[in-house]
């Protein structure tokens, strides 16, 4: 056989060499757990890939400066207009290179998928508690890695030096210059002197193409050399425990999927970037400090931090012959730092209310985390408010509101809405939980409804599969901080800090018992056990409006003083409910 | 214990309960009764799931049965399978074929024909990848023989034998390095300090420093105020009726962008009484009133202006001033009113500065005060 051949060929003079027989086919069966949610991550490898590939295509043409020319190219329109060569040269690859204006615009959505991609990983990693012990580094490291990406995408849309980019530029140069003590001289340095200078295109293309995308490309490695190592994280499911992973080889089965997958992203991508026109410069006409255009919109990644400064009331202090510009540098910073800090510390911060140290690899599902899924819930209101007031004026004018009140609901909601989504998605967690306790105390309802020879009529219901059933009792016991000794608190728990971390805990690990209450006890196993028995019959007989007689009611005959709770009235209930088998 | 380890020996480190495979496997051998491990793959039935544990598997012991199976499921599922694949594949390579086609075939050099080129290259890539995709979705699907397979996981602690044995091994080091010998230790970090502080030492010339340049703009005492797209000097009189906005620039700054950074102004003309404090009249002429063009927020020229209520706009952050009455902030994040730029006429008549602005322009910075 020829492969063969060229495996021992090949192979072998590999491994004479390399000593890699025995690693490689470790690495093959390496398993990989499956979960639609775990290619988000992938997503955002896969655009980064493409970002460098399109990204390198456009620097063989892109002139990096400000000098001044004289455009006289394909594009008639700015015919005789002064500009930048940056400008003038991403004309040029828009118009005059093949491929040229398609690579634009897939470099382009690529960069916003990248961020989207991060974000939705992210929230996938924090709802799941998938940053929790070992991969508290991983998580730092994409919180790391998120920063980068936003700082690369604004440098890199700033580049074009278009009317539009140009204005996020003195924006940004209007923050720097906000930053108390040594906000001028960061603007001066970056810029190179006064605004906007000579320096600025030059410089960020070099931050853009070589510094940032090389220390990404250092961390990605080490985010996947570390989830490589750890071993990825697995979904609650029979035979998964925290003792194993479960999933397919990496070889072929991993690979070919993942391969298809960087496809399908490419494809998408290309797809967006052939129908759907992006950062058309060549609309906003070159830079130039006295002009702007309406309507100004950042990428969607900075729309939070513009969201920010709009809403912020106009709060400036005079001190001693300093300006500290609060109505800039708070909204520039202070949501920022409030929402990394947050999501960089909380992982520790969760680990020390719960005293919970133990290694997690099987994620929570996020209705079981309730506290977390409300706290992200708010956090995702947070950002969701600031985002949505970035585009103010594009709701006021699609919604026909006056803008202003826009900006005054804003500046209500950033701090009401937080607060009602923590409180909504603990009640909703709370309340799923309860329906799950339900589900494997009662089984499904099957909707069929039968007579009981008393006249009674009651539905049946069976026992959840065994998978269902793996996935609804994922849900562990909370760990119980250290107990009091004899009225007296332990150590750990005395103080201020001690009495903090009881309330916290108690916060955090409310949930539903997982134990019978007294809600249900009264005729709980009798009547679990009751249902049990129908198994088969609730699966034969979904459809059948009137009740078999004989061992079927032998069947209900077992379940004792149950009836009470699963009596449902009327035969018509039988259509519904369906869904749940 | 690193992850080498753990895997390092597949059979017995693995077990392999059933999973959701296609019926075609449940025949596949998987008594107990069968000697050494073996594994179970796409059994359906939960009955014969059950968690196995190589023994032994040694070198010269008998050979396991493969862990993945060579044949899907369903042999004619699968035969239906390729074909949907490989025309996937085929319907890839054409498109393909027609982006290099179209990159050769179809010329650029004008909006239409970008657009025409940008739609044939975009289509012809998306598909030619979509083709990739979906094909090998296919056949990992449907091709592949479904397996579900298990891997022990270890805890990621490393034994505490082997972290005595590293600590062990660290301090034999350090000992031998004799790092632990002060003079030399100190000295060594000593050393480093300015090294480490040089970096940013370097970065000095990366810009002037910023002085009091953000005091001042261009304007000077009688630098005719010129609009701004067409350079021409202004007389009150071309103002026919008071209205619109328009922008001005210092004469002889028209392409200086550093100067109109800061220097960008505004001029309005009002009716008669409209102007009100703290609008200083002094700087006024005519009802014309000139204010910066810089939003004192973060510097985004401030370029709307309603002409029913008088008030300037900045399409950024929607700071909005006051026109008549001394372009004060009353709605929006801004802090302070747009300056106002003391102007008047020359002797020929043209609309001049009377000086500079008397206050920075644009937005704060720490050293304004």
């Amino acid at each position: 056989m020829s492969v063969d051949r060229a495996l021992e060929g090949v192979g072998g003079a590999l491994d004479d060499r390399f000593r890699g027989a025995k690693g490689f086919r470790t690495l093959f069966r390496k398993i990989f757990p499956d979960h639609w949610t775990f290619l988000l991550g992938e997503i955002a490898l896969y655009s980064f890939i493409i970002l460098l590939l399109t990204g390198t295509f456009l620097t063989f043409w892109f002139q990096p400066s400000m000098t001044e020319v004289v455009y006289h190219g394909s594009f008639t329109h700015l015919d005789g207009v002064r500009m930048s060569e940056a400008y003038a040269s991403t004309l040029n690859i828009s118009f005059d290179v093949r491929g040229g204006l398609l690579m634009r615009q897939i470099h382009h959505w690529a960069a916003d998928l990248f961020v989207a991609a991060i974000l939705a990983h992210m929230l996938r990693i924090f709802f799941t508690g998938a940053y929790r012990k070992p991969r508290e580094v991983n998580w730092l490291l994409g919180l790391a890695m998120l920063t980068l990406a936003m700082l690369e995408g604004l440098f890199g849309y700033s580049l074009p030096d278009d009317l539009l980019s140009g204005a996020g530029l003195r924006i940004t140069e209007g923050v720097m210059q906000s930053v108390p003590l040594v906000g001028t001289y960061l603007a001066f340095f970056l810029f190179g002197g006064a605004y906007p200078g000579s320096q600025i295109i030059p410089r960020m293309y070099i931050i853009h193409v070589l510094l940032i995308p090389g220390i990404l490309l250092a961390l990605i490695t080490a985010h996947l050399f570390i989830m490589f190592h750890q071993k990825h994280t697995q979904m609650p499911g029979k035979g998964r425990t925290e003792k194993n992973v479960v999933g397919a080889p990496l070889y072929p089965y991993f690979m070919a999927k993942t391969g298809a997958f960087f496809f399908f992203t490419f494809a998408a991508v290309a797809l967006a970037a052939t129908f759907a026109q992006i950062n058309p410069i060549w609309l906003y006409g070159p830079y130039n400090p006295v002009a702007i255009s309406a309507g100004s919109q950042p990428d969607f990644y900075m729309g939070f931090l513009e969201g920010a400064l709009r809403m912020m009331p106009p709060w400036e202090w005079n001190v001693a012959g300093h300006t500290f510009s609060f109505n800039v540098f708070i909204p520039a910073f202070v949501p920022l730092g409030l929402i990394f800090t947050a999501a960089a510390l909380w992982p520790f911060l969760e680990q020390w209310i719960t005293g919970d140290k133990r290694e997690h690899h099987i994620n929570d599902r996020p209705r079981n985390a309730a506290t977390r899924t409300a706290l992200g819930m708010g956090a995702i209101a947070f950002y969701g408010v600031l985002w949505l007031e970035g585009a103010n004026d594009v709701v006021a004018d699609h919604l026909d509101i006056p803008l202003y009140t826009t900006t005054r609901i804003a500046q209500v909601a950033i701090f009401v809405l937080p607060v009602v989504a923590y409180i909504v998605t603990k009640r909703i967690c709370l309340g799923l939980q309860r329906k799950d306790l339900h589900l494997l105390e009662h089984g499904v309802e099957t909707g069929i409804i039968r007579q009981l020879p008393s006249g009674e009529f009651i539905e049946e219901t069976r026992p959840v599969t065994e998978e269902a059933r793996a996935v609804l009792e994922s849900r562990p016991e909370p760990l119980s901080l250290p107990p009091a000794e004899s009225d007296v608190p332990a150590p750990a728990m005395r103080g201020a800090t001690g009495r903090l971390r009881e309330r916290l805990n108690e916060v955090v690990n409310e949930s539903v018992p997982l134990t019978e209450s007294d809600g249900y006890g009264g005729h709980g196993n009798g009547h679990g056990n009751g249902h049990a028995a129908e198994v088969g019959h609730g699966a034969e007989a979904e459809h059948a409006a009137v009740p078999a007689a004989g061992e079927r009611e032998a069947g209900h005959g077992d379940e004792g003083g149950g009836g009470g709770y699963s009596a449902t009235g009327s035969v018509t209930d039988q259509g519904d409910g369906q869904s749940g088998s | 214990m690193s992850d080498t380890d753990a895997r390092g020996g597949l059979p017995e480190d693995r077990d392999y309960p059933a999973g959701q495979g296609g019926p075609g496997w449940a025949g596949q051998p998987t008594g107990e009764e069968q000697a050494g491990p073996h594994r179970v793959i796409g059994t359906p039935a939960p009955a014969t799931a059950r968690t196995l544990l190589g023994t032994g598997q040694g070198d010269g012991g008998p050979q396991p049965p493969p862990e993945l199976p060579a044949e899907p499921a369903d042999p004619g599922k699968a035969k239906k399978a390729e074909r949907i694949v490989a025309t996937c594949f085929i319907i890839s390579m054409l498109a393909g074929i027609g982006f290099i086609a179209a990159y050769i075939g179809l010329e650029v050099h004008s909006v239409d024909a970008v657009l025409r080129s940008n739609l044939a290259l975009g289509t012809s890539m998306a598909v030619a990848f979509l083709g990739l995709g979906v094909g090998a979705t296919i056949w990992v699907r449907h091709l592949m023989p479904e397996v579900e397979l298990t891997e022990a996981r270890k805890p990621m602690a490393s034994t505490p034998a082997d972290r005595e044995a590293f600590e062990e091994t660290f301090n034999e080091g350090a000992d031998a390095s004799g790092f632990k010998r002060p003079l030399v230790r100190r000295t060594l970090i000593a050393a480093t300090l300015p090294i480490a502080l040089a970096p940013l030492v370097l970065l000095r010339d990366m810009g002037p420093l910023p002085g009091t340049s953000l005091r001042y703009t261009v304007w000077r005492k009688g630098t005719r105020l010129i609009t701004y797209g067409s350079n021409t000097p202004l007389r009150p009189e071309d103002f026919g009726t008071p209205g619109g906005m328009i922008t001005v620039i210092p004469e002889g700054y028209q392409d200086d962008y550093d100067a109109l950074a800061k220097a960008a102004t505004i001029i309005i003309k009002f009716r008669p009484g409209e102007l009100q404090p703290p609008t200083v009249m002094n700087w006024t002429v005519d009802g014309i009133v000139a204010y910066s063009k810089i939003c004192t927020h973060v510097g985004c020229p401030v370029a709307l202006y309603e002409q029913t209520t008088h008030h300037i706009l900045c399409p950024c952050h929607q700071s909005t001033f006051d026109a008549p009455r001394g372009a004060q902030v009353i709605f929006g994040p801004a802090a302070r009113p747009l300056p106002q730029l003391p102007i008047t006429t020359n002797a020929a008549g043209f609309l001049v500065a009377q000086s500079d602005y008397t206050e920075p322009v644009g937005p704060s910075f720490w050293e304004r005060g």
